[in-house]
Parts: C-alpha cells; structure tokens; sequence
C-alpha cells in the first residue's frame, strides 16, 4: 500500500451560528496516498466543500472544528498560522469554482503568478519570469510572452481557469484541492481542463482531492471517491467498485439521477404554432451620438418552426446565443426578422398589442434565486400575472387559482404566504413554472430550466415537465447546455454556434449520427456514455 | 410523476443551507411565517418584524416622544419664545421663574427656545427628506429603468443642478421671494434629492437586469407597475439609510443657512443657530450648549436606530 498523504480522522465541523450550532461536516474520515485522485462527491449542502476547506484551515471563525487531519503526519489542525501559511501554496494548493472572480482584476496574470513565487520560494526578477513563462506554457496557455502581461478580462473563462492552476502548480504541490473547477465552464473547454489536471498530475506526482457533484467526471477522472450526504460520508471506495455496485441507497439513486426516456412525438399533422425566419438580433457596443454605431450580432439570422405539442430543444455553449434567441421569439428583445405566432406576424407588435399575447407566451428562466423577486410572496408572485390578464378576478378566485397552481407543480399551497428565501433551488423552480402555468399558456420558454440544480432534483423537475407538456398539450422551447436533459424531452434538435445554427434534426438522428464536427465534439465532451450503461 | 410519488415531501431538502446530519434530516427551516396570516402584505409583515426590534421601537419612542414635547410643551410653559425675564440673564437651570433648563444671554428661557426651535429644525428635517425621498425615488427609479437616451438626459439635468452653487440659488430665491422660512424647505429640498435620484438609479440599474424583472415582462406587467413593486422595493435598503443620513445634514445646513443670516431669523430660531449661540458662550454658560445638542443628538441617535429597524424589517430575509 502507498504512503498515505492526507488522513482525515474523524473530521466534524460544527458552525456556531446565532439561530444554534449546526453540523455540516460529522464524522468524516478518509485517506489520499501520494498521486492518487479522490473525488469528493455530494449534492448542495453536503458538506463537500466544507471538508475541504477546513483541509487548508481556512473556515471563519464561528467553525469548529474537532478531529484530525494529518498532512503528511502533521496534524494540521493544531500547527500555528505561520506555519500553516507555509503549507499553504507550497504543500496543498487550491483551485476553485469561479474562474472570472478569483483572479484580482486589476493585475496582469504574470505577477499574481508570480507573487506565490516570491512568497514561497523567494524567487524574484527574471528568474521569477521564466518560471512563470514556463508554467503558463505547461497549463497551455498560447503565447505566454503575450499572455504574460494580460489582464484577466482579457482571457476566456477556461484561460482564467488554466491561470488558476498555473498559480496552484507554481510551487509543485503536493497535494491539489480542486473545488467544482470545471462547473462553471463549458462542456469543451471542461474537457481540456480536466485533460489537463491529468497531465500535469502525471507530471508533477502530486494528489487531488477533487470536489465535485458530476458524476461522470468521477467516473473518467477519480481514482478513489467519497460520496457525502448531510455531512456525512455514506459511502467510500475505488471508483470503479462504487460505480458498478454501489452499497449504500444514496449512491444507488445518485447514480440513478439520469434524465431517462425520450418524448413521445406530437401528432404529425400538428398545426405549426411559430415560426421564425432569418431572426438576427444585434446589441450595441458602442453608441456614437455621430458617426457609426458598433454592434456585436448575437443572433445571425436563424429560421425556426416549432408545431403545437412539440419541444425543440436549443443546444449551445455560452456565448452562442441560444437565450438572446429564446428572448427575441418571446419579444423581451428588439429583433429583426418575422416572428409568427398562430399565423399572425408579432414582430412588429408594440407593447399593448403584445399584451394579450404574453399569457400565452410564458417562460421559465435558469437562476431559481434570481428569478423571484425576494420582496414578495409567492402567492404575490404567481398571482402577478393573473392581476394583468384577469383583471376581473377577485381577491378570493384569484387566491383558488394559486392553490390550484401550487399542487399542479407539488408544491404545499399553505406556503404561499412565504417569501422566495426560504425554499430550495427545486422548489423555486417550481414556483416559477406554476407562475408561468397559472396563465395556461399554449408555449413555454424553459431557458435553462434545470441547470442550476442537483442532478436529483433536476430529474424530479424533467419528470414534472414532461408531466405538464402531456397534459396540457403544451409546446416546449427548451434552452439547455445540457445534452442529456435536451436528448430526455426534446423532439428536435438545434446545436448553436456564434450566433447560427449548425446543426438542425431529430433528437434521434442528433445523437445518434451527428454530422458537423462540432455537435461530435460537444457530445464527446458531456461524457453521454454514462447513460447507455444504465 | 414518477419519483415525485410523495406529494408534498418534493425536493424539500436540495440546496437548504447546511443540513444537519441524520438519516432524516430536518426540513428546511420553518420559520414564523407559517404562522402568518392569510395574504399578510409586505408592510404589515416589515411592522410586525420592527416591533420585534427593540433599539428600533425604544428609538420610535422617544422620537414621537420628542416631536409631541417640541408641538405641545410651549404652550405649556409660562415663558414665551422672545420673552424677557429681566430677573434672569444667563442664568443655570433653576426652578426659580420656571426656567428649568436656564436662561440665554437675554434672559429668554432655554427650555422655551429649545422646543421653538425644535419645532423649526424637525420640520426642516422632515419636510426635506420627504421631498428628498419622493422624488429622487421616482426620478431615479424612472431615469434607471427607462435608460438610454432618457436616461441620459434626466442624469444631465442632475449634474446641471448638481453644479449650481447652493448658496447663489438661495440669495436668487431670497431676492424674487423676499424672507421666508418656506424659502428654507424649498431650497434644502431643491438639493437634497439629488443624491438620493442617483442612488436609486444605481440600484435599478442593477436590479433591471435581474431574471424577475425580465419574468415581469414575459407576463405583461406594465412599466409602472414594475417600477413600483418590483423596482422601488428592492432598492428600498440603500434608500432608507439614505434618508437617515439627510436629516442631520438638513438640520445642519438650516444651521448653516442662518448662521450666514439667510435662514431663520430672530427672534424665531433652531437647533442648529442655539448650538451655534450656545458654543460663544460655553465657558460662562455650558447649558446653552448642551440642551440644544442634546436634543439634537438624541433624534439623530434615534434616526439611526430606526433606520437599521427598518432597512432589516423591509427585507423578508432577515429575520
């Protein structure tokens, strides 16, 4: 057996917060040996990230922590700070969720990298720029002699990335804590990055611990995983042991969290509901009182059909304009081009004439935090939009219409009288949908719907929309970066990219046979494999 | 629904903050207002959550406390506002003629004079933030959510008020108006929302591209509408500090303003011009000094309080 490099002994972490101490971490024991990657893998809340930060002791103050953790032999828990700022950076280094925050803005890359070499190894002038040259060449980032001397806005989300882990690297660590570190970047450049961490691991000989709640990543990355559930770990083992005979009921259903079946198709002879020709959408960059105005062209002329009953579903990367589109076919954007809805051009509706149109026309949008005002109630809420089209409705109907929205959507109708705050990511999205639903609309823009949710809840979410389409004969226009939600509730498929549409079928024919190189490669990227094993 | 079997237990538990540990970990919390009534509106619930708040009704107190002492107690009191006592020139608090917190220089009784110009400097106080309040709040909110060119010409407008001299549109209004007190609240109120226009339009301009505000459009919400409930009450928390940092800057620029013999005038008087009298004679007579600021101190004290009360009430998620 290798030497072990991290033990975690029995690890709790106990908040002390004013409304009463709660436990996020209890119990928690597990080992890394030197080279090998952990993943540490859980839903929100799990306590995941917790773990790993008291690893490197930097938890606020009102934690407390009880256990061990030995690194290397060393209980890091009761070293002094001076000793532990030495470990930290030099011996375990971290990487984290937010490539476009946590790299100070107002420094070029060069000298933020280089300022952990000047802590650590008291490396400094040209010494300290070659190795800084060097180690952005190793995280591949092109140029390095340019890039050296770029600001941060100046990179792409999976350059910032790769800076971060060029400055994770800079004093070849021993140990790497990589929480969520590829999250928030597309499914390609994911791909890379995880490449890359390989690589370099290969290379440097260090351990990870990798956090993550994607389990496919898991499967092709991790050498051993813990999976952790309020706190606590229920379960730990070499990955290919867990994954092919999970123990423990909670692994079994993680596992078991995939978006499964297909749609059934919509009758053929199904009326078109709206369709789009050559719909370019263009925002300003720069205006000019005189002189030309600069603009960038999100949506570059795109043709559509959606029948009653059907879900398109719109795939792309950030960036593609696959929302800008979504937006524009609703009218929340000034476009060019015809829209029909139902036969009649709006795309020359102002307004009041669109008014009428809207209840029919509804949308659900990604961020379950964002999208509720956090000052009014839910009832508040979902009642807006019966305040604006049905008017007639008193106080008590409009009150029988919530209740009834509510429990469309699973939701308990005593809650109400609560604000937005005190649900979870799921049950805001549901309240979304029933704010959407309770205007009985004919189509319904899902703008991401599911993408910022745990993958169990995710799978609830699906099911209750596909639940609705049928019953309601709805027409989905499902927006998703996500290969495997769109392939379990589309019909067809349109992959976006800069702005145009590359590749335009049947789910079927999609997934199964794709032909531009660059829909293979996004679904190579999402690792679909995983669901024709289970 | 397949996994949804249950029907209300849905996915109650994803994303709650920190769950304590168990195999049937608690629900997510269930805090007071699952006792609430029925279609409780968001002002009753803030006035039920700042009663709650101790500092903030004790502060509630003494303010209205102190507003009823400043309207009524003249009456009251025996000694009118320019009423000599020629038995008593500057002399300390005494029971002896009723001058219970002393005399000033011209033997005029303190306590008198003190509420006199309570009722000056709160009215001052009052009248401005409010005139401060409606209309930087609309303003900014309207200039913000409108944006663009609109935007842009309102904010211009403000930049050109902004450089006008204070001092010159005060000696302007004095010369077409002649000597006023309304003068004092006109002016005061003139400048004043300013700043609070352009803290407003700030939040909107974050706040309107936040996802609810979009999903206000798609249901047809009309402008107004979302400029009033969504908007405004949003932005409600840098607003409300906002205002309780202007009623001491009003107080003090009434002081000012006649101090330089362009505010109020004798015999009428305030908080601020009694401080002012009050610092020439601190040595011989530190009572002229100290009931004046400490009326003054304890409503600005107050304010404060009062301001955190409700900037926490307003926002459901404090609790």
């Amino acid at each position: 057996m290798t030497q072990s490099l991290l033990e975690i002994d029995k690890l709790s972490v106990t908040f002390q917060l004013p409304t009463g101490p709660v436990t996020a971490v209890k119990d928690v024991s597990f080992t890394i040996a030197e080279g090998e990657t952990m993943a540490l893998v859980g839903e929100s809340g799990s306590g995941k990230s917790v773990t790993s930060t008291a690893a490197m002791r930097l938890l606020p103050e009102l934690a407390k922590t009880t256990g061990a953790i030995r690194f290397n032999g060393e209980n890091l828990l009761e070293v002094t700070p001076k000793r532990m700022r030495r470990v930290r950076g030099n011996d375990i280094s971290m990487i984290f969720q937010e490539p476009m925050t946590s790299l100070n803005p107002l420094h070029r890359i060069g000298k933020q990298i280089g300022e952990v070499l000047i802590r650590h190894k008291q490396l400094k002038g040209q010494a300290n720029r070659q190795r800084v040259l060097e180690l952005l060449n190793q995280v591949g980032i092109p140029e390095p002699e340019r890039r050296i001397d770029s600001y941060p806005y100046e990179l792409s989300g999976g350059q910032r990335q790769r800076v971060m882990i060029a400055m994770a690297l800079a004093c070849e660590p021993r140990l790497l804590i990589a929480d969520e570190p590829t999250t928030a970047l597309d499914v390609t450049v994911q791909a890379q990055i995880l490449d890359l961490l390989k690589s370099l691991q290969a290379e440097y000989g260090m351990a990870i611990l990798f956090i993550t709640h994607d389990l496919s990543i898991v499967r092709h990355f991790a050498d051993h995983v813990a999976v952790m559930r309020y706190g606590e770990v229920v379960e730990t083992g070499r990955t290919r042991e867990v994954f092919d005979n999970p123990r423990h009921d909670y692994t079994r259903m993680l596992l078991d969290a995939i978006p499964r079946g297909r749609k059934e198709p919509a009758p053929a002879d199904a009326p078109v509901l709206m369709s789009g020709r050559d719909i370019k959408v263009r925002f300003a960059l720069k205006k000019r009182l005189f002189g030309k105005s600069e603009y960038f062209e999100a949506v570059r002329g795109i043709d559509l059909s959606i029948r009653r009953g059907e879900t398109l579903g719109i795939v792309g990367e950030s960036g593609s304009g696959k929302s800008t589109l979504g937006r524009a076919l609703l009218r929340l954007l000034k476009s060019e081009g015809d829209i029909r809805f139902e036969e009649s051009d709006i795309s020359g509706l102002d307004k009041s004439s669109m008014r009428p149109l809207r209840s029919r026309l509804q949308v659900v949008f990604q961020d379950p935090f964002g999208s509720l005002s956090p000052r009014m109630t839910v009832g508040d809420i979902i009642s807006e939009g019966l305040k604006v089209h049905h008017p007639e409705l008193n106080r008590r109907q409009r009150e029988a219409e919530v209740i009834a929205a509510l429990e469309e959507v699973a939701l308990d109708p005593a809650m109400r009288n609560r604000y937005p705050h005190e649900f979870s990511g799921g049950q805001r999205q549901r309240i979304a949908i029933a704010r959407a639903l309770i205007l009985k609309p004919e189509l319904l823009l899902l703008d991401e719907p599911t993408s910022a949710l745990d993958r169990s809840v995710q799978v609830r979410v699906i099911d209750l929309l596909r639940d609705l389409q049928k019953k309601y004969g709805l027409t989905y226009l499902f927006i998703s970066h996500d290969l495997s939600v769109v392939r379990a509730l589309s019909d067809d498929v349109m992959v976006m990219k800069e702005g145009r549409v590359i590749e335009h079928g049947s789910v079927e024919s999609i997934f199964s046979n794709p032909r531009e190189p660059y829909t293979q490669a996004l679904l190579k990227a999402a690792f679909l494999e995983s669901e024709v094993a289970a | 629904m397949t996994s949804d079997s249950k029907p209300y237990s849905g996915d109650q538990r994803d994303g709650a903050p920190l769950p304590a540990g168990g195999p049937n970990p608690p629900r997510a919390p269930e805090p007071e207002a699952a006792a609430a009534p029925v279609g409780e509106s968001l002002a009753k619930d803030a006035w039920r959550r700042l009663t709650q708040n101790r500092a903030a009704m004790a502060s509630l107190g003494l303010l209205i406390a102190i507003i009823v002492v400043c309207v009524a107690g003249p009456w009251l009191l025996p000694w009118g506002l320019a009423e000599v006592d020629w038995n008593a020139f500057g002399t300390g608090p005494t029971l002896e003629g009723a001058h219970y917190l002393g005399t000033d220089a011209n033997g005029r009784d303190l306590l008198t004079r003190v509420l006199y110009g309570g009722r000056v400097s709160l009215s001052v106080a009052l009248v401005a933030s409010f005139v401060s309040l409606v209309i930087g709040v609309l303003y900014g909110a309207i200039s913000g959510y409108l944006g663009g060119r609109v935007d842009n010409l309102m904010m211009r407008f403000v930049d050109i008020m902004y450089s006008l001299p204070f001092m010159f549109l005060v000696i302007l209004l004095m010369v077409v108006f002649g000597r006023n007190i309304f003068l004092i609240y006109a002016a005061i109120g003139a400048v004043e929302w300013l700043d609070m226009a352009r803290i407003v339009r700030g939040q909107t301009l974050a706040l309107k591209r936040r996802e609810f505000i979009e999903a206000a459009h798609a249901l047809g919400v009309r402008d107004t509408k979302i400029v009033t409930r969504h908007l405004i009450p949003n932005a409600i928390g840098p607003v409300i500090i906002y205002v309780t940092l202007t009623v001491p800057k009003v107080i003090l620029l009434e002081s000012f303003l006649s101090f330089l013999g362009l505010g109020v005038q004798e015999p009428l008087t305030s908080w601020g011009v009694l401080i002012s009298e009050g610092v020439d004679m601190m040595e011989s007579a530190p009572w002229m000094l100290l009931v004046p600021s400490f009326f003054l101190a304890a409503t600005l004290f107050c304010l404060n309080f009062l301001g955190d009360g409700l900037r926490d009430a307003l926002d459901p998620r404090t609790r």
